[in-house]
């Protein structure tokens, strides 16, 4: 086991790793109880168009990525709100429209070689140090703010009405949430890659919900099954010699198999 | 005993109209609810009822005319814990992991800013509200865990819990069964005259609704009949109604 140490990628992996298994949950727990989770699967995409973008102009794909996420998830919840479309119709425009862009790049720069299936799929390796930083510094970011407006973020996400009612401004929130949740899919690419960030998202709270608990303790639960899932899956595929990303993904389902198998055995 | 202060207008609507499409669902509605009234809603399916509320909740904006609450007009409203809410049960996502409790106490996060959290006080408060509509022995069990008669129960809890002047429901009886419904009709009853709350009610339920509520709006679109509901079983267009079928029960 200590051998795994000697080698500074694998620690850079477990330290970018482990702040991106405590964020994934916090931000899919919103979005999962908001019906909203194909919201991750999009952001993805339209941050592979931001990575083919960071290739294509030699700037660090992650910095690209986040930008291209965020600016993308403003204009998402814009025309979600003007109901001029269905929410569902406003994603499928961003995700195959990102995806088409990210190819159309990729192809004018003749590939980008071994770089994109990284992309891809999530390869710990090809993280550096400065991308542990930002993750570290977004992370943060990123808790403090839900910490901030966790009271806001539940009450609007349980009853969004009642929420606007009792005097919370709902659109701001909603906001807020989108914009989290671009920051924290952005950031999760080095480690599992586009296809696979929405499992790590997703599968850990819907394996916690299964539970039935509180808010809190489903949210607590969840993270130790991302944790799990991401610590287990960087050791076995290193092991094993095979994609990290892919086998984080499998650990969350393994663990979503057997949590649901228990609840129907009980 | 109740006291309706008419010297005391909660709401005001002058000449209200709005539109989703170019089609408009309330023209030209003006009316003052008082403190202590027991507004009953009704109409037909499409006549505008939950329309109407949600104008007087700033949740949708008026094409036309003039929404004021407690003499403030509703665009420059801020003294939001003074309104309690209890949304139509389908728009609450009832399968949510939360107990009673939470759900209660959220009803409390307006009046907290941000980094506050709830304190001892908005605990009690909680507990309180909780007494009122007999739930709290059930305050440890998920929501969803709950009977519809039960989970209602609950989100009056949640309305009441900032202490508010008034309090609005949309629909609140439906899918509960009679029985329920006639508690829920005592437990609105009491409110509103041992602790003087005005009631704003949604109901597609007529005929019961005009036997508990002080004031009748009947509206299909227009404001048809704003007034003391016994009139309006004796009147003219009630049996009109009748006649012509207009009666959605």
């Amino acid at each position: 086991m200590l051998d795994l140490f000697q080698y500074s990628f694998i620690v850079r992996g477990f330290e970018a790793g482990i702040i991106i298994a405590i964020i994934a949950p916090l931000i899919g727990m919103f979005l999962v109880l908001r019906r909203y989770s194909l919201i991750a699967d999009t952001l993805a995409h339209v941050s592979l168009a931001g990575v083919a973008i960071g290739l294509l102009f030699k700037i660090n794909p992650l910095i690209t990525a986040i930008g291209a996420a965020v600016f993308s998830s403003v204009l998402i919840e814009r025309l979600r709100m003007s109901k001029r479309i269905y929410g569902e119709s406003a994603l499928s425009i961003f995700l195959s429209g990102s995806l088409a862009l990210a190819i159309v790049l990729i192809s004018l720069s003749d590939g980008f070689g071994v770089d994109l299936f990284s992309y891809l799929f999530g390869s710990i390796v090809t993280v550096t140090q400065n991308d542990v930083y930002i993750i570290a510094g977004l992370g943060i970011v990123v808790i403090g703010t839900i910490i901030a407006f966790y009271k806001e973020l539940v009450y609007t996400t349980f009853d969004e009405e009642a929420a606007q009612v009792s005097g919370i401004p709902t659109r701001f929130i909603n906001l807020l949430l989108i914009i989290l949740a671009a920051f924290t899919v952005s950031l999760s690419i080095p480690i599992v890659g586009v296809l696979l960030i929405s499992a790590l998202i997703v599968i850990p709270v819907v394996t916690a919900l299964q539970f039935k608990l509180g808010f809190r303790q489903t949210i607590l639960l969840a993270e130790v099954f991302s944790i799990v899932s991401v610590l287990g899956g960087i050791v076995t595929a290193f092991y094993l010699n095979v994609s990290t990303g892919g086998t984080i993904v499998l650990f969350t389902v393994t663990l979503f198999a057997l949590a649901y198998i228990f609840q129907r055995t009980k | 005993m109740q006291q309706v202060n008419h010297n005391h207008t909660i709401i005001t609507l002058e000449n209200v109209c709005f539109s989703y499409t170019k089609e408009e669902v309330i023209k030209d509605v003006t009316l003052e609810i008082h403190k202590g009234d027991y507004v009953g809603i009704v109409g037909p399916n499409g006549g505008g009822k939950t329309t109407l509320l949600k104008l007087m909740l700033g949740l949708i904006k008026p094409n036309d005319g003039k929404v004021s609450l407690f003499g403030t007009d509703i665009n420059a409203f801020k003294d939001w814990p003074t309104i309690g809410y209890v949304p139509q049960k389908t728009t609450v996502e009832t399968n949510f992991p939360v107990s009673v409790e939470e759900v209660v106490a959220m009803g409390r996060y307006g009046k907290r800013g941000l980094f506050h959290f709830p304190t001892k006080g908005d605990r009690a408060k909680t507990h309180e509200a909780l007494k009122q509509v007999d739930m709290l022995e059930f305050k440890d069990r998920q929501i969803s865990d709950l009977s519809g008669g039960q989970q209602q129960r609950v989100f009056i809890a949640r309305a009441l819990v900032t202490e508010p002047e008034i309090i609005f429901l949309d629909e609140p009886t439906v899918g509960v069964d009679i029985k329920t419904q006639k508690q829920f009709y005592q437990l609105l009853r009491k409110l509103n005259k041992e602790l003087n709350l005005t009631l704003v009610l949604v109901s597609h339920e007529l005929d019961v609704v005009a036997h508990e509520a002080t004031e009748l709006v009947y509206i299909n679109r227009t404001l048809e009949y704003y007034g003391d509901p016994n009139e309006f079983l004796k009147g003219a267009y009630f049996h009109e109604l009748i006649e012509k079928g207009g009666l959605h029960h």
